[in-house]
């Protein structure tokens, strides 16, 4: 560590004002602060020192996130060699899983960094962390099997119009991720749709979602375990409920995702599934979603990664406490709902965070309001009692 | 009843006005710079559009289209009087909107003068002529509705303006490259809400 910091020191000055490479000053920070915790100190008023910085935020996420990229990369194995009846082992698995998944993430990382530092060169400002955690996620929410080509384009567009656009990390309306996913999903349906979301078909057999599409009885479903621990065929991060779980204990643990709204898009998913089960005997008895047990919602699909990482999103979530409660009912809800009554998409989770992504601000707003009116009757009435 | 709801659901999510279709967009990226007048203009486009539509109804069923007018005598039965349709629609529209203006002149001097000159607007405003165009192609079974129907489309005009109202409240603070600020990442914006509306095609009801 030593030797880093004193060859950092010694080119310092190329990168500071007046130095030959004044212009790559904030590649430069980017990767010095990325090794040590930087020693900027503020000039006026008073500031709270912490070490608890955005990245070490992002780098808890990260840190969250890679038991399930270990565990998708060896389902991808297994799944795939299930799929052709061939007997393998653990690192055959591995391997397999990994040769598949790993390209996608060097990509993801390399054409989005790529452009937040092209961006933070010409604009002026300093590389941020955020797309560490997204372009960690871009990889868990593809089929494993889709061309690198189009991860490149994705990323792309949702690093450029889904983030640089409105100023970089922490001003985005969408998750960056999800509009990754959104904007495959939309550009390349024929590679995407249909029984096709969020599914690993050309490498294993159908997915849970998948096979209600197509309204196979509810006996063709693995077993609830299997479902929870992951031994389903899925993309790379869904899977297993178990670990997803963990990974959300770890966040709320250290407080980087909100447990309101976790357990709120819970809450909401269960809620409407159970309202399913009762009405689908007499609104649409041929609709198999209906009659699925209610907690299967919540293991199946990307019902559960959704919620922990990507409903959680600190930037693009409600702001407000009681937001935070009304947006994580509104995306369990939306996500049952767009799964039972939409035959086009099984899985209604990416879309309805989006969706709610896009009404957070308004959520907000109200509560805000709502708050102001409530202290400022209270005002008046404690202005009556003492006049 | 049932079918009345569907359709209720259907103007304000599947065939959004904005997202569906992308009409009336004209206001909808100038008005909505803040959440507060948006809210009026939608109150006001909702309102607009309630009354238009089912009055549209009753003119082109009883008046205009093919064979309507036989309620006055069966010689009528050959008249097809559609060819009025767009100018009498516009007619009842345009009469309606001064209408909603002098109520909101009398009643809410602070939003008129917020809304300016899209108050009036409103009379060309496509969401409004959209949906009594798509009321005749769609031929509703009766008054109530085409009523559901013109509520409907404007609940989800009212919904998408006041949610992009809010997000370009809260991206005011945002560093938005100079050549984008202003209607550049108004646009930009729009789209990104299109996409995440786009959850609700297909949606059968």
């Amino acid at each position: 560590m030593n030797a880093i910091r004193k060859y950092l020191d010694k080119i310092k000055p190329n990168f500071q004002k007046g130095g030959k490479l004044e212009y790559l000053h904030s590649t430069f920070d980017a990767f010095e602060t990325f090794l040590f915790v930087p020693n900027k100190t503020t000039f006026s008023g008073s500031h709270i020192r912490d070490y608890m910085d955005m990245k070490r935020t992002m780098s808890m996420v990260v840190l969250a996130l890679i038991p399930i990229l270990l565990f998708g990369m060896w389902n991808v194995g297994y799944q795939h060699f299930i799929a052709n009846s061939v007997e393998s082992g653990f690192w055959a698995n591995m391997l397999f899983g990994a040769r598949k998944v790993l390209p996608i993430l060097i990509v993801s990382y390399v054409v989005g960094l790529g452009i937040e530092f092209a961006f933070a060169q010409i604009r002026g400002h300093e590389v941020n962390e955020g797309f560490l955690v997204t372009g960690f996620l871009i990889p868990l929410i593809v089929p494993p099997d889709i061309p690198l080509w189009m991860v490149a384009l994705a990323t792309a567009f949702a690093v450029i119009f889904g983030k640089e656009v409105f100023g970089g990390t922490g001003m985005n309306i969408l998750n960056p991720a999800l509009t990754a996913r959104a904007f495959l999903f939309f550009a390349y349906p024929q590679d995407m749709s249909g029984e096709k979301v969020w599914v690993a078909d050309a490498l294993s057999g159908a997915t849970p979602l998948g096979k209600l599409m197509v309204n196979e009885p509810l006996a063709s479903l693995p077993s609830p375990s299997d479902m929870f621990f992951g031994f389903i065929p899925g993309s790379v991060g869904e899977t297993s409920t178990l670990l997803i779980l963990l990974g959300g204990l770890f966040l709320i643990y250290t407080g980087i995702a909100s447990w309101k709204i976790i357990i709120s898009v819970f809450a909401g998913g269960y809620a409407l599934a159970l309202l399913f089960n009762f009405l689908g005997p007499i609104i649409a008895p041929e609709n198999v979603y209906m009659a699925m047990p209610a907690y299967y919602h919540l293991i199946i699909g990307g019902f559960a990664f959704g919620a922990v990482y990507m409903a959680t999103d600190p930037v693009t979530a409600a702001q407000t406490n009681r937001g935070k409660w009304i947006y994580g009912l509104l995306i369990g809800i939306l996500a049952v709902l767009i799964r039972v009554l939409n035959p086009a998409y099984p899985e209604g989770m990416m879309l309805a965070i989006l969706l709610m992504n896009v009404f957070a601000p308004l959520i907000d707003y109200y509560v805000v309001k709502a708050n102001i009116n409530k202290r400022l009757k209270r005002f008046q009435k404690t202005q009556l009692a003492t006049t | 009843m049932e079918n009345m709801i569907s359709i209720f659901v259907r103007a304000i999510f599947v065939d959004n006005m904005i997202f569906a279709y992308f009409l009336g967009m004209c206001s909808y990226l100038a008005v909505s710079k803040t959440v507060k007048t948006s809210v009026g203009l939608g109150i006001a486009v909702v309102f607009v559009l309630g009354i238009t539509v089912p009055v549209n109804y009753l003119i082109d069923n009883y008046l205009l289209k093919a064979g309507a007018l036989t309620w006055i005598s069966s010689s009528f039965a050959d008249v097809d009087l559609g060819f009025l349709s767009f100018i009498t629609f516009i007619a009842v529209i345009a009469s309606i909107v001064q209408l909603v203006e002098m109520v909101v002149e009398k009643y809410a001097p602070a939003l008129y003068n917020s809304l300016g000159i899209f108050l009036p607007l409103i009379a060309v405003n496509c969401a409004v002529l959209g949906g009594s165009l798509f009321m005749q192609e769609r031929e509703y079974a009766n008054i109530g509705e085409a009523t559901m129907f013109g509520l409907g489309s404007g609940v989800g005009w009212l919904l998408a303006i006041v949610g992009i109202a809010a997000i370009r409240e809260k991206i005011r603070y945002s560093q938005v490259p100079a050549p984008l600020r202003g209607l550049g990442i108004t646009f930009i914006v729009a789209g990104l809400m299109g996409i995440a509306f786009m959850s609700f095609m297909g949606i059968k009801l």
